[in-house]
């Protein structure tokens, strides 16, 4: 009983902060929910170019505000995510999305992850090569071949 | 060859160390984000003017055949005030002619603003929404972008024109066009 009441009010109190914190709720959403799905989506995707790091969606400043209102005048004006994005790239270059695009300015940002791999792989045969024994000479062999059969013998 | 591998690790560390000393010293400002518009045409535009009965500014107006200043700024801005006077001088002493573009301001603060300070601009507009704020890709007030004689934008520069940055870097990148 006592802890489904504590359970209940951690569940209320998280309720209301998580809207407390969406401030994007707050602003006059598109009548078309469909549209301001779409809306709402593209924001998550575009930084805040004031407390950098944040998406519009999250972000309180002035200037997100205004690219919020922008986005939804776009989408309701019939762009496509695209258009939006492209709209905004012509403006605040590739840096406005916080998913960095593919494109030769990024190719080592991508391609980094694969490039230590290789290296990891290739440093990792060179030392299996190396550190493979070599075979063992007929001397060793005979010692081997001694104690194995001492140890048989006890 | 062993030997030299042994220095691998210490090598990369090294390199890595020197990377990052050079790029915390410098100029290089990080949370400045590079314009987009270096070396297009400036964005166009047409705004209110703020003085009554001016005509509207457009980006006709920057197109004088002479490189021209365009100015961001907002009489709530603490460092538009402080870039003021340089403002003052590159129009005055040096005979720049600005645009002036007030920023998310209403008409009465801005005029308040410029009747106190002195007016550095050829004309100034009005952009209440902000609108030609983002076509200019601006993050803040001030920035102030050089645009040359044709209309192409050559340099924005990011934060006040204050201490350093007049004469280190928008005066070269002044003298370079003129």
């Amino acid at each position: 009983m006592r802890a489904a009441s504590i359970a209940l009010v951690f569940l209320v109190t998280m309720t209301f902060s998580g809207v407390a914190f969406a401030v994007a709720v707050d602003e006059k959403p598109l009548v078309d929910p469909a549209q301001e799905a779409v809306a709402r989506a593209l924001m998550k995707e575009i930084r805040c170019l004031v407390c950098q790091n944040q998406s519009i969606e999250d972000s309180n400043a002035d200037l997100a505000k205004d690219l919020r209102r922008l986005v939804r005048e776009r989408v309701s004006a019939g762009d496509t995510p695209a258009e939006v994005r492209a709209f905004l790239v012509a403006r605040y270059g590739d840096w406005v999305l916080l998913e960095p695009p593919l494109n030769q300015m990024t190719l080592f940002l991508w391609g980094s992850p694969f490039l230590i791999l290789l290296l990891v792989l290739v440093g990792v045969t060179t030392a299996r090569k190396k550190s493979a024994p070599e075979p063992l000479s007929r001397m060793e062999k005979a010692k081997l071949k001694k104690l194995l059969k001492a140890g048989e013998q006890t | 060859m062993t030997s030299f591998m042994r220095f691998i690790p210490l090598l990369i560390v090294a390199s890595i160390f020197i990377v990052f000393l050079l790029m915390m010293g410098g100029e290089r400002n990080p949370k400045e984000i590079k314009s987009v518009l270096i070396g297009k045409p400036a964005p166009a535009f047409s705004l209110p003017a703020l003085m009554e009965g001016a005509a509207p500014v457009t980006e006709a107006n920057l197109k004088t055949g002479k490189p021209i200043l365009v100015n961001f700024f907002a009489s709530w801005c603490a460092p538009c005030r402080a870039e003021h006077e340089n403002l003052m001088f590159l129009a005055h002493e040096k005979g720049i002619s600005i645009i002036g573009i007030a920023y998310k301001d209403t008409p009465a603060k801005s005029q308040a603003f410029l009747a106190e300070l002195g007016t550095p601009f050829a004309s100034v507009a009005q952009d209440l929404e902000g609108r030609v704020g983002i076509d200019w890709g601006i993050t803040g007030v001030p920035e102030t972008f050089l645009v040359d004689g044709d209309g192409i934008i050559r340099y924005r520069h990011w934060g006040p024109i204050v201490g350093d940055s007049l004469e280190k870097r928008l005066l070269p990148q002044l003298e370079e066009i003129q």
